[in-house]
């Protein structure tokens, strides 16, 4: 597959100094500036209201910014757009996965944008779709109804559509929500495919764990941009707590996880979800343990003493 | 037998309805499959109503009825908009607000300044008593209809299945959310002729929820939805020369009939199938 008509060493998606006003005069994204190189994999972190959705559409040319710009290989979205050098892959909650079409009409609507007024497909947008469609592995599932896939079908459904419209830069809205562990690992390893092929992509994610897996760049931002770079030198605590401040849940262990020469601390930070934490030889880890005990003996010992 | 099953066809009027109403039918069922998806239903009904004033003024000024129903469908559909990005008032209260008011000065128009246009005609149709300039007009909207359908139906089923996508693409939404708007007036306009005001709202959806339930590829969905409005619209004003009864009435009874065998025995979204697959799936795991 060809995936690069412009030089690849030349793209790159600039956000610079963009402040994005809604309509009521709220302020959703302030003074934001950041800069990514082709052939890179970044991770867009924040909560929940942090200026995430804002700062996509922004880049998808939903939105204008009030000031600054956004800009992708020196020319505006605009112009990009018509290329279709930008390609969105949404979130599972926003499609509507009980319409009519199959998952060769989804994969074959990213080509839209290279056809002519009729939206008839030629050899060539066949040919790109089925291509995209056995690169995620869903050719065997191309004419099946979207509704009827599995969580990580859909995902690589819209995912082959990004690849059909060979878009430069990549959008991706919670790609791992719903998904299980081996459509994850395939995602990843497309995404790094993608990389090496020198596509940028930006991905919206609450799965702060799996971030330094496969991301080498992070933005972390929280109605501005609080870091940008590589992820050695952005993902550190410090710039996490700044971001999600006293919304993360914050768990200390003092007991047997952590040896003495750690200073027997250890922090987790998880924005939505709940971990799940073993210590020393798989022993469950967990807080409140002693009240949690207390139960469980008020429970047992009556049984015992019969 | 033969005989008596061909007279409506020696009478001109009946042939001009049977014709008239299949093409209509054929027309709002084509555009119930976007109604259906886009989750216009809603907006199909207040448009039909809305559009009673600009009758009425039409009438009133000696215009084409179609050119005053247009402005005023388009009129209620803008207020609608602009009333809905201005307030916090949820949508349905928005259209419910706006097409009502525009029904009402309908009304009031009429009953200050009767003229030539019926408040019968208008609320319940009169395609039997139709004028050769209406059925120009009705005419022309459907072929206007057809033709923006087939050269720009793919672009309107990706802004129904994904807005987001279209205008990432460089599509005009706004063009094409004002394309379907537009024909969804035009539509409707034909339509009132045929079944009245009251019961527009039925062939824009009725036939795309039947045709819905029977296929899952949006091309079949429009063929089986124009097949089902061009056939009830030709068979329902047949079977109203006998019944002697309201023609609109009889088109939109049997859309519903045809959506009720649909309903319960579609092969795979039909309430016998699912519970065909319900059983399977119990039993499956029984065993």
């Amino acid at each position: 597959m060809t995936l690069s008509a412009s030089p690849a060493s030349t793209l790159d998606l600039t956000v610079d100094n963009v402040t994005v006003t809604y309509n009521n005069g709220t302020v959703a994204v302030r003074e934001a500036s950041f800069r990514l190189h082709a052939g890179s994999i970044c991770a867009l972190v924040g909560i929940n209201g942090s200026g995430k959705s804002t700062l996509f559409k922004t880049i998808m040319g939903f939105l204008r910014p009030s000031q600054g710009s956004v800009s992708i290989a020196g020319h505006s979205i605009a112009k990009a757009q018509k290329r279709n050098w930008v390609a969105y892959v949404p979130q599972a909650e926003e499609v509507d996965w009980s319409f009519p079409v199959s998952v060769w009409d989804v994969v074959l609507m990213g080509r839209y944008g290279y056809m002519n007024f009729l939206r008839m497909p030629r050899a060539e947008d066949k040919r790109l779709t089925e291509d995209s469609l056995r690169r995620v592995q869903m050719w065997d599932f191309r004419d099946r109804q979207i509704g009827e896939l599995s969580g990580g079908q859909k995902k690589r459904v819209f995912l082959a559509r990004a690849l059909a419209q060979q878009g430069r830069v990549i959008l991706l809205d919670e790609p791992f929500t719903g998904v299980d562990v081996k459509t994850e690992a395939a995602i990843i390893s497309l995404l790094r495919e993608l990389r090496a092929a020198g596509h940028i992509m930006l991905v919206s994610t609450h799965n702060l764990g799996s971030v330094p897996e496969f991301c080498d760049h992070a933005v972390i931002i929280n109605r501005t941009v609080l870091a940008a770079g590589p992820i050695a030198e952005t993902f550190t605590e410090a710039n996490l707590a700044r971001a999600f401040g006293g919304v993360l849940r914050h768990f200390r262990f003092d007991r047997s996880t952590v040896q003495p020469h750690d200073s027997q601390k250890i922090t987790v930070l998880t924005d939505d979800e709940r971990p799940l934490v073993f210590g020393k030889d798989g022993h469950l880890e967990f807080t409140e343990r002693q009240e949690h005990e207390d139960v469980v003996k008020a429970r047992t010992l009556p049984e015992d003493e019969q | 037998m033969m005989e008596t099953l061909l007279t409506p066809f020696h009478y001109e009027y009946m042939v001009k309805a049977i014709w008239v109403s299949a093409l209509i039918g054929a027309v709002c069922g084509l555009l119930s499959c976007f109604v259906t998806l886009k989750g216009w239903s809603l907006m199909g009904d207040a448009l039909s109503h809305a559009v009673v004033p600009g009758v009425a003024l039409a009438a009133l000024i000696g215009l084409p009825f179609a050119a005053g129903a247009f402005f005023a469908g388009l009129l209620a559909a803008t207020t609608m908009g602009f009333l809905k990005a201005r307030t916090e008032l949820r949508e349905d209260a928005v259209i419910g607000v706006v097409f009502t008011t525009f029904f009402a000065a309908g009304l009031l128009i009429i009953s200050l300044r009767p003229t030539g246009v019926s408040l019968r005609t208008i609320v319940f149709g009169n395609i039997l008593g139709i004028s050769n300039p209406d059925l120009k007009q009705i005419a022309a909207i459907s072929v206007v209809t057809l033709t923006v359908l087939a050269l720009k139906w793919r672009d309107l089923v990706l802004f129904c299945f994904d807005a987001n996508q279209a205008r990432s693409l460089g599509l005009n939404t706004t063009r094409l959310h004002f394309t379907l708007l537009t024909l969804l007036a035009a539509t409707a306009v034909a339509s009132l002729q045929a079944v009245g005001a009251c019961l527009v709202v039925a062939t824009l959806v009725t036939p795309g929820a039947t045709a819905y339930l029977l296929s899952d590829r949006f091309g079949r969905m429009m063929f089986i939805a124009g097949g089902i409005g061009a056939s009830t619209g030709c068979f329902g004003a047949y079977l109203s020369y006998f019944l002697d009864g309201s023609t609109g009435g009889c088109i939109v009874i049997l859309q519903t009939l045809l959506f009720l065998v649909a309903l319960v025995l579609a092969p795979k979204h039909g309430m016998l199938a699912s519970r065909t697959q319900r059983r399977l799936a119990v039993q499956g795991g029984v065993t």
